[in-house]
């Protein structure tokens, strides 16, 4: 869809997770695994929206059907799902844990915002959703009344979305190398406190 | 006997990872706290990756008063990673730790910058105070390594750690631009292993103190070489990012390496190894025929 491919993976024994938790999924031929949050599950599977923007997400994308691969997980905090008046935030790639989010709250309304048209054919994944593509932004469409809002998305959206929405759920990217707070390469420092993204996010409520 | 490098492994959020090791080597501890270099500070390469975290840690007071009870009471051999940007600074922290199992000096961190003193004068105030195990972890990049061995030897040192991270720089491939805020990093992984074989291969020849030999290990051939080489440990790095159940299978795939061999320990192999005549490799089949009648 668009730019991305959306890769199913038979789930066997694995837990799906909460919403905004993630997999460290192995890259065929690379050295490391990829950090990817779970975007769709069912009984028999799991799905990972993915852009290939690397040789890594190249890989994955480029698995065929009955391919083999390594999963760890599910890592890292998820979203706190009991809200009241849910509005789920998404831009680009960062849509990818809005449909399994969606579908556990019962698709509340979701407000997604892509580069392009063709980028934005992913949005047919999230239920109940308004579209806006460049040069228009999600924040200039944001609801006047307070709502709970749930994102992810690049990091100046997500800071955008904080300033106008204090208490918003946020789920953060970081390249990290391992997935489960080994590495310390996505470890950011808020409020003097060291923090590992992997471990201690992905999603970070109303973070300072 | 199998470890984690430096860095490589929290024990405090992976206890069964730690357990699954023969002893933890902690993340590299230093007298104030570091929040560590900026973002982008890992990047895959072809074969293997850079990392610039910067000595990112607690501190020494909170690792001392937070970090080290939790680490005890794991119940697995404990080393503690030391580090700092002067001698008397690393002194200060062997000084305050007891009680744990060993310390491994950081004297090569390629993400900071040095202490104005050599390893071997930062080796010594550290003997002046403490009694606890010393290993002293080198650069690759020094030219005459086993030099450096003796010298570290001769100021109090008890062991090696062999060896440290390259530096190393990656370009992203669209834009032209390092990939790490900081451009270059510490190079880890495959790549490192003959390296880390030709350091160990001469700091055994060089001195007589047990060796911590890592770099690049990624199965149990890859360790059974660092061991012939002349290590007495093996501890793992890159590996542990993409495999946490690295240490068991490691650990099975040794023991088969060996046993196809006919080696009845990894002491054995070093022998192999280190025979000068060319001719030796006989040793070997001199061992089968033992294995083979016993």
């Amino acid at each position: 869809m668009g730019p991305y491919t959306l890769l199913r993976i038979e789930r066997g024994d694995l837990e799906p997770g909460e919403p905004g938790q993630f997999f460290m999924l192995e890259a065929p031929g690379r050295v490391l695994p990829r950090p990817m949050s779970v975007c769709l599950a069912t009984p028999r599977e799991l799905a990972f929206l993915i852009d290939p923007i690397g040789p890594g997400t190249r890989a994955l994308c480029a698995l065929v059907a009955g391919e083999e691969l390594h999963l760890l997980g599910p890592l890292g905090n998820g979203f706190d799902l009991d809200v009241e008046r849910p509005l789920l935030v998404g831009g680009g790639i960062g849509i990818a844990p809005l449909p399994y989010l969606s579908r556990r709250l019962g698709a509340p309304p979701a407000l997604l915002g892509f580069r392009s048209d063709w980028h934005a054919e992913a949005a047919a994944l999230v239920p109940n959703a308004d579209v806006c593509v460049e040069p228009t932004y999600v924040t200039e469409l944001l609801p006047e009344e307070h709502v709970d809002v749930l994102a992810c998305g690049p990091e100046p959206m997500l800071a955008a979305l904080r300033a106008l929405v204090p208490d918003a759920q946020l789920a953060w990217e970081a390249p990290m190398a391992c997935g489960y707070g080994a590495c310390y390469g996505c470890a950011v420092e808020l409020d003097g406190e060291l923090r590992r993204l992997c471990v201690d996010g992905p999603v970070l409520a109303g973070a300072a | 006997m199998l470890l984690n490098a430096s860095g490589c492994l929290d024990a405090l959020t992976a206890p069964d990872v730690a357990r699954s090791l023969d002893a933890f080597v902690t993340k590299t501890i230093t007298p104030e706290p570091r929040g560590g270099n900026p973002p982008v500070r890992v990047a895959e390469t072809e074969a293997g990756m850079l990392n610039s975290i910067g000595l990112a840690n607690p501190g020494r007071e909170r690792f001392l008063a937070e970090s080290l009870p939790r680490l005890r009471a794991l119940g697995v051999p404990l080393w503690v990673s030391v580090g700092g940007f002067s001698a008397g600074e690393y002194a200060e922290t062997c000084a305050v730790l007891d009680d744990v199992d060993a310390i491994e000096l950081n004297l090569s961190c390629p993400n900071v910058d040095d202490a104005a003193e050599t390893a071997t004068e930062i080796v010594a105030a550290c003997r002046e105070a403490t009694r606890l195990p010393l290993y002293a972890k080198l650069s690759p990049s020094t030219w005459d390594l086993a030099e450096q061995a003796r010298a570290v030897e001769a100021a109090g040192a008890d062991g090696l750690s062999l060896v440290n991270t390259l530096r190393g720089l990656a370009l992203d491939e669209r834009t032209l631009r390092p990939r790490l805020a900081t451009g270059t990093g510490g190079y880890s992984g495959l790549a490192l292993k003959p390296v880390a074989l030709a350091a160990v291969y001469a700091c055994a020849r060089a001195v007589d103190l047990p060796i911590v030999g890592m770099g690049g290990v990624r199965s149990g051939l890859d360790a059974l070489e660092l061991l012939a080489a002349g290590a007495s440990a093996v501890a793992l790095g890159t590996v542990l990012f993409a495999d946490p159940d690295a240490p068991a299978r490691i650990r099975g795939e040794l023991a088969a390496e060996l046993a196809k061999r006919h080696l009845p320990d990894a002491a054995s192999a070093c022998r192999l190894a280190h025979s000068d005549r060319p001719g030796d490799f006989k040793l070997g089949n001199r061992l089968q025929e033992s294995a083979a009648n016993s």
